[in-house]
This record gives structure tokens, C-alpha cells and sequence, in this order.
């Protein structure tokens, strides 16, 4: 069980302050990941696999430090490398630790169709249940960063937790205990950003990045990973992180007015049906010949 | 005089109930795939994962019953001059004032409305429906194909389920003899002529 589960927050019949009220600050927790100060060590990847008891699969390689093209049902958690050509033609080394985002809007929660196979705890975290998860792979089509993996040996889906094993012992996740430069950080969302903000000011000010700033994407509801980039007017070139990520349009009208519509019409066409045997009943075979 | 007329033959009987099967068991699952408030159903057929094994095989076997009525049915399902004609005064038809209709052939313009649309209908739920089994070869750059995908499945389900519920109070309430029909495959010469007089008067000669 959580601890959070068993924070007071009121006592019945209870004269003076509630112990222990007001030293969370808050629930939301939030993995801060900064960009500039990443060396693409991939201790992260390691830990990620170590932790959650990944079976190690081939990788693949593509003329990149990049361990694979892209994450996988047994690979959570993936650096990113870019080689970005700079205006004055010189390149800029992009390293950028890709995983699950932990929307606060989560697209892949809104298309499951599977009771339970996805929760969105109080802190933030996004979490599939693979024992309700049915392998339907809609999450896939509901997710804007392409995150949510198919085991086809099992039939289910698959992607980071944030550690919420680890997270609800109040432990930071496997990949921010590995990090060697401190370029990522785990606390709550206020002060991750507070702390993004400043590291993203810093940029701007001393460092020469007039365009450095913080992902904390608005188009999902802001999410539980954040990121410093160099160069927030581009976080494509960061291999591929999308500019304006919200839940795909089709999805929302396919869970919304197509599902209000189909519903009207299925009761209605039951409705109808029925009023009309009421009001004209069967056809009588004439025998006059 | 009074002997009965072969309306369905066995051929045309076990296909029709093949699709008839295949249709009600996608339609069931899908149901429970649609609504949460639905999920209990694939509970009931042996749990959500198994429904969302069989359910595309079904769908591949009903798909295939389609495109056998197709080619058994095909002469007799298209749509003529008098079909449009009877389509005109099809309010008399629905108010069962049937004494106001033209004499038909075989099936009547709702049946093969109903035939069409069906078929169209299943030929999109087909193919969206491959896309929708296996997602994992869709690569992300054609993503815009998933989300074709489960809108075009969605709609053309939701037309066959508004066509599944005509055809099923149609086939068992009103019409009655439809029902016994499609199961025996026979008819009462009088149940032809008040029904489909042309048709009748084609098979027997009278």
C-alpha cells in the first residue's frame, strides 16, 4: 500500500489542527529531464531494464549512438540521439531521453476500451494494468508520442510506469537514482518547473541559448515529465518530440459525439421498431384466391 | 394447390444463418468494445481478451458469407425500374396498406436496400477492420490510417446495427412466415402472392 493512502487530512471530532496537515505540498510528482546537460550515457536505459526486470532483445544499429530506432514492449526508456546542423553550419549534438510522458490528459486512457487496463493515479502517474489489458492496441492510436509497445507473445501493451512501485515507497524512479550528471531530476511538478524554469533562464542569460525554455506540453493538460531544451522553438529536431502534442482529433470525436450519436440512434431504432408493431402490427396474408 | 413453395434453398438457408451467427457474435463483442457500460458482455463470452481474439475472425467469416450471397443473390438483388416505382409508395408498405402496392418479384426494394447496404457496410468494417487487427504493422508515419480506421469501423458498425434491427422485426413481427422461411425454406402459395405476387407467379406459373 501507498503512504499517500494514508495521509490525514481530516479527524472527526477533532479540537486544534490536524497533525501532519499542510507538510505535503503537493501530490503531483514529475520527472525533470534536462537536455543540455545530458552525455547520452544511457545509464538510464540500463537502470530502466534492471529495475523493471526487462528481458534484454537485440539492438540495432543505424549509424548513431542510439541503441534503437525507437522504444520498445521491453524497452521503456530510450536516448535519443540528433545530429542538428546549426544556422552557422557547424552540428549540435541532441541527446534527448525519450519514455512515456505521463500526460495529465493521457490520450491512451480516453481510446482503451478495457475496464481497468489504464489508471491515472493522484500523483500524476499513467499506468498500464497488463492483467485487463486486452491487446486491442487503441492506446496506440490515442498516444501523440508513439510510446505504448505490443508484447505479441503476451498480448499486451506495455511502457514506463514513472517507477510507481518505486514512487509509492517514496523512492525516486530507477533512471533519475542512475543519472551520472544530474541532468535529471524527480520531485514535485511546482518544483520541478521552478527549477526547469530557472535551469531554462540560466540558458537564456549566460550560456548564449536565446531560445532555451521548458516542454511541459499544454495540448494534453501539461504532463509528469518536463523537459529543458536548448531550443524550444523546436523540439522536433529532438528526435521527433512533437511541437503541439494533444489527443488525436479522431479520437475524441470516435469517444464523443460519434458514441452519443450511436447510442441515440441504437435506442431509438429499438424505440421505433417497437411503436411501430404497436401502432400497425404484423401483415395479414390475404387467401382470397 | 395448397402445397407449399420452395422460397430459400438449403444452400441459401445455411449461408444465410452462417452470417446471421458470425454477425450477432461480432456484433456482441463489438458492443462490449464500444461502451463500458457494454464491457459485461465480453465478460460473458469468455472474457475481453478472448472476444478480442475471435471477434476479427468472425468478422472474416461473416465478410465471407457476404461476398457468397453476393454471387448467389446477385440476379436477384438488382434494383429495377418497378423496384423504384414500389420505393415511391413505400409509406403504404409501412402503414401495411399493402392492398396499394405494385406487385414485386422476389424481395422487395427494402430487402435489397437492405442487401446493399449490408454488403458496403461489411466491405468498409473488412477493411478497416485489417487495419485495426494488426496496428503493429501500421508504422507511425501512417498513423492518419488508425484513425480512419476506427472511425469508418465505428460508423459503418453503427449502419449495419440500425439495418440488423429492421431486417430481424421485419423478418419475425410483421412479416410473419418470413421467420419459418428462412429456417424451412418453404412458403404458403397464399403468403407468395400477397407478398411477392411477380415471384410467385414466376415459380408456379399461375
Amino acid at each position: 500500500m501507498s503512504s499517500g493512502n494514508l495521509r490525514v487530512q481530516k479527524i472527526s471530532g477533532h479540537a486544534g489542527p490536524v497533525a501532519g496537515e499542510g507538510t505535503q505540498r503537493q501530490e503531483q510528482v514529475c520527472k525533470l529531464i534536462d537536455t543540455t546537460t545530458c552525455i547520452g550515457c544511457k545509464a538510464c536505459e540500463v537502470a530502466c531494464m534492471e529495475w523493471n526486470d526487462l528481458p534484454f532483445g537485440e539492438t540495432v544499429f543505424d549509424n548513431t549512438y542510439q541503441t534503437m530506432p525507437e522504444t520498445r514492449w521491453n524497452y521503456w526508456n530510450l536516448i535519443k540521439f540528433n545530429e542538428h546542423p546549426r544556422e552557422d553550419g557547424s552540428m549540435q549534438w541532441l541527446m534527448r531521453k525519450d519514455q512515456c510522458m505521463h500526460c495529465a490528459d493521457p490520450g491512451c486512457l480516453a481510446a482503451c476500451p478495457a475496464d481497468n487496463a489504464i489508471v491515472q493515479y493522484q500523483n500524476g502517474i499513467v499506468d498500464f494494468q497488463q492483467e485487463y489489458c486486452i491487446g486491442c492496441q487503441y492506446c496506440v492510436t490515442g498516444c501523440p508520442f508513439n510510446i505504448p509497445k505490443f508484447n505479441p507473445q503476451t498480448k499486451k501493451m506495455f511502457k514506463c510506469t514513472l517507477c510507481t512501485d518505486r514512487v509509492s515507497q517514496g523512492l525516486e524512479p530507477a533512471c533519475i537514482k542512475a543519472c551520472p550528471t544530474g541532468c535529471l531530476h524527480f520531485g514535485t511538478k511546482d518544483d520541478m518547473k521552478e527549477l526547469a524554469g530557472a535551469r531554462a533562464q540560466q540558458l537564456r542569460e549566460h550560456s548564449g541559448y536565446a531560445n532555451a525554455g521548458v516542454y511541459d506540453p499544454v495540448g494534453v493538460g501539461g504532463t509528469s515529465v518536463i523537459y529543458v531544451l536548448h531550443d524550444i522553438t523546436n523540439p522536433e529536431a529532438y528526435g521527433g518530440l512533437p511541437s503541439d502534442p494533444r489527443v488525436p482529433w479522431a479520437v475524441r470525436i470516435w469517444k464523443q459525439p460519434l458514441k452519443w450519436l450511436g447510442n441515440l440512434a441504437m435506442i431509438g431504432g429499438l424505440i421505433g421498431v417497437t411503436m411501430h408493431y404497436l401502432r400497425f402490427g404484423p401483415k395479414k396474408v390475404k387467401d382470397d384466391e | 394447390m395448397n402445397d407449399p413453395i420452395l422460397r430459400y434453398t438449403l444452400v441459401e438457408r445455411v449461408m444465410h444463418w452462417i452470417a446471421a451467427v458470425a454477425f450477432c457474435y461480432v456484433l456482441a463483442t463489438g458492443l462490449a468494445f464500444y461502451s463500458p457500460h457494454l464491457y459485461w458482455i465480453a465478460t460473458l463470452l469468455g472474457g475481453a481478451p478472448t472476444s478480442r481474439f475471435w471477434h476479427p475472425w468472425l468478422g472474416v467469416v461473416f465478410a465471407a458469407t457476404l461476398f457468397w450471397m453476393l454471387k448467389a443473390w446477385l440476379g436477384d438483388m438488382r434494383i429495377t425500374p418497378a423496384d423504384r416505382k414500389w420505393g415511391d409508395s413505400m409509406q403504404h408498405y409501412i402503414r401495411n396498406e399493402d392492398e396499394n402496392l405494385p406487385p414485386i418479384d422476389r424481395f422487395n426494394i427494402g430487402q435489397k436496400y437492405f442487401f446493399w447496404g449490408m454488403l458496403w457496410a461489411g466491405i468498409v468494417l473488412l477493411l478497416s477492420g485489417a487495419v485495426l487487427w494488426f496496428p503493429e504493422l501500421i508504422p507511425w508515419s501512417l498513423r492518419g490510417l488508425r484513425f480512419a480506421a476506427v472511425l469508418l469501423h465505428v460508423s459503418s458498425a453503427l449502419i449495419t446495427i440500425g439495418l440488423f434491427i429492421i431486417h430481424v422485426y421485419m423478418g419475425t413481427a410483421v412479416v410473419r412466415g418470413g421467420f419459418t422461411s428462412i429456417i424451412r425454406g418453404e412458403v404458403s402459395p397464399a403468403w407468395a402472392r400477397t407478398h411477392h405476387r411477380l415471384w410467385f407467379q414466376r415459380v408456379t406459373g399461375k
